[in-house]
């Protein structure tokens, strides 16, 4: 087995609702979504997120698309126009989430390795660039 | 009846893409063009405004965007539905039939308004009834902050639109309809589906729901592969495809920008969710664990299998209330050693505001461009760091040191820790705070006061 940051596996956006900040994690493959939900249970999150959540989380399944949904209570600093951070409606908790490593066997951390991450010397401007792309 | 209906999605909130709407009534055929402007905040800063002019509370963008499209969409056939009317939509609405003339349009659409849902002025009336608006996640009773609610509006249903639609009105403004209304109203027109339709409504909530953040369903703010997703400059905003048996396709118009996959439409319909199993609207309750998505060719995704179930009996309600003030602070500390010369700064800072004397109900600091939206899964910033900003936020129930607060900033600048700059926007403002009180009340309270009227431009 290979620990593999989220980021490879899956995909994520997240919202809010008052104080409590959605995350909504979609496996890449769909065959990787068995493994996603046995090992990121709800203390599994929490603990991950730790100071930044000061309530439960709750994590519902959706195995029609492939998708978990959490819910991190207490995560926005009293929510909307009351918090004062920078990311008050809970828009990036999604890549925070990203940064959990799981457990996969090691022909899947091959198989996945650089997913989720443009190419190495991407760039916006046409043709690329060496100065762009994502740190490995 | 119609076979399929065509709604475009033109606004996903207020200070969306201007120009998104012209492109859909422009780009290619649409039966319906949707304009969500409203959010969880959007109606306390409309009722601020128009406690400043009374002619003021809704969407202004929509009055000149109508002007510039209107003689469109009465030649095409296109019939618009918006909750641009915020809190004002009487306002909003007679605005709209002026544009309708200006753009010569007069004696070939008619205006529908939508009103009922604003709850203000029958507050004390509703809670000498009985009705308690406890918050939903506090369960604290409304009376304890009645005296400085400022707005309460119920999240209304499809009927009004439905009514209005019916009286031929071919622009219709609502206050705080839900978002997905505007989806799911025009649909149980065209399709006459009954309100004990609860798969049908249930699927109409869900084209609602992909349909009301505007691009984010079709290539905007998608995480997946976002490097190659094409020509987001003129992205092209979702159109649901619907069918009377309620499947859907999610698609754009040809040549736009963008990119409408499976894995697009997913990241939509998990934004902002709750329980999945029990998505609660005003009409009926869907279950997104049913929703089944299959790819229908190029940038079209096919929707289908979706299951609903009877709504409950009571309508949300969105209340603003003042809740003191806030402001937030923020300086530029460059390398060597960035972070500790901010860190340094910020303890300075925090010294000043406690010898001033000022109380504050929070002070957060946070590093941008390190670690402001990772928190301390961030790890301790490298010493090498080339740049940070120092952002530091206060908040209290008085305004005076919060006032006392933005005057703090500037003199870091000559009297803190060195290297820094970014200060040239002059200081902070104090904003009042509009917090938000999300209550449930009993329909029969409300629904008995909609009104749909039709008034011709």
């Amino acid at each position: 087995m290979m620990r593999v940051p989220l980021v490879h596996l899956a995909h994520a956006r997240s919202g809010d609702k008052g104080d409590t900040a959605n995350v909504g994690l979609i496996a890449y493959d769909r065959a990787h979504y068995e493994l996603l939900r046995e090992q990121l249970t709800p203390e599994r999150v929490k603990e991950h997120f730790g100071s930044m959540v000061s309530g439960g989380v709750e994590r519902f399944e959706l195995p029609n698309l492939g998708a978990l949904n959490f819910l991190l209570h207490g995560a926005l600093g009293g929510g909307g126009t009351m918090s004062l951070m920078n990311d008050a409606q809970g828009k990036v908790f999604s890549t925070a989430l990203l940064r959990l490593e799981v457990d996969v066997p090691e022909e899947v951390a091959e198989a996945v390795r650089g997913r989720g991450r443009p190419p190495a010397g991407w760039s916006p401007e046409p043709g690329g660039s060496p100065a762009g792309g994502g740190d490995r | 009846m119609n076979t399929t209906v065509r709604i475009g999605s033109g606004q996903g909130f207020w200070g969306d893409d201007l120009e998104a709407p012209v492109r859909q009534v422009e780009r290619g055929p649409i039966d319906y063009l949707m304009l969500d402007y409203l959010a969880e905040v959007t109606m306390s800063i409309m009722q601020k405004q128009r406690a400043r002019d009374p002619s003021a509370g809704y969407a202004r963008d929509f009055v000149p965007l109508m002007e510039r499209i209107f003689p469109r969409c009465v030649e095409g056939g296109v019939r618009v539905v918006t909750n641009a009317g915020g809190v004002n939509p009487e306002g909003c609405a007679a605005a709209l039939v002026e544009a309708g003339r200006r753009a010569g349009v007069s004696g070939r659409a008619c205006v529908g308004l939508v009103t009922g849902d604003d709850l203000m002025d029958r507050l004390d009336e509703l809670m000498d009834a009985g009705h308690e608006l406890r918050h939903m996640e506090t369960d604290a009773p409304l009376a304890s902050v009645r005296d400085r609610v400022q707005s309460a509006n119920a999240y209304i249903g499809a009927a009004p639109i439905v009514r209005a639609l019916e009286l031929g009105a071919d622009v219709i403004v609502t206050g705080r309809s839900t978002d997905t209304a505007l989806t799911y109203g025009p649909l149980m027109h065209e399709f006459g589906w009954s309100a004990d339709d609860h798969d049908r409504i249930a699927a109409g909530v869900v084209a609602g729901h992909i349909n009301e953040c505007g691009a984010q369903c079709t290539g905007g703010n998608c995480m997946i592969d976002w490097w190659t997703i094409p020509d987001l400059a003129d992205v092209g905003f979702p159109i649901i495809e619907a069918a009377p048996d309620g499947t859907f396709v999610v698609t754009k118009h040809e040549g736009t920008g963008g990119r409408v996959t499976v894995a697009t439409v997913t990241e939509q319909i998990v934004y902002e969710m709750g329980d999945p199993a029990t998505y609660i609207t005003p009409d009926v309750i869907a279950d997104f664990t049913t929703i089944q998505l299959e790819d229908d060719g190029p940038d079209r995704v096919r929707v289908e299998g979706i299951r609903g179930r009877a709504a409950t009996g009571f309508l949300k309600v969105s209340i603003a209330y003042s809740a003191g003030w806030k402001a937030t602070g923020t300086l530029t500390y460059a390398w060597p050693d960035a972070a500790a010369k901010a860190r340094a700064a910020d303890r300075v800072l925090r010294q000043r505001l406690d010898r001033l004397g000022l109380v504050f109900d929070e002070i957060r600091t946070e590093l941008v461009g390190w670690d402001s939206t990772h928190g301390p899964l961030a790890g301790e910033p490298p010493v090498d760091l080339p740049e940070v900003q120092l952002r530091v936020g206060v908040r209290a129930g008085e305004r005076a040191p919060v006032e006392r607060f933005t005057r703090e900033i500037a003199p870091l600048v000559l009297t803190g820790p060195p290297s820094v700059t970014g200060f040239a926007g002059g200081r902070p403002r104090a904003q009042e705070i509009m917090a938000y009180w999300p209550a449930l009340i009993r329909k029969e309270a409300v629904e008995p006061h909609l009104v749909a009227r039709v008034e011709p431009v």
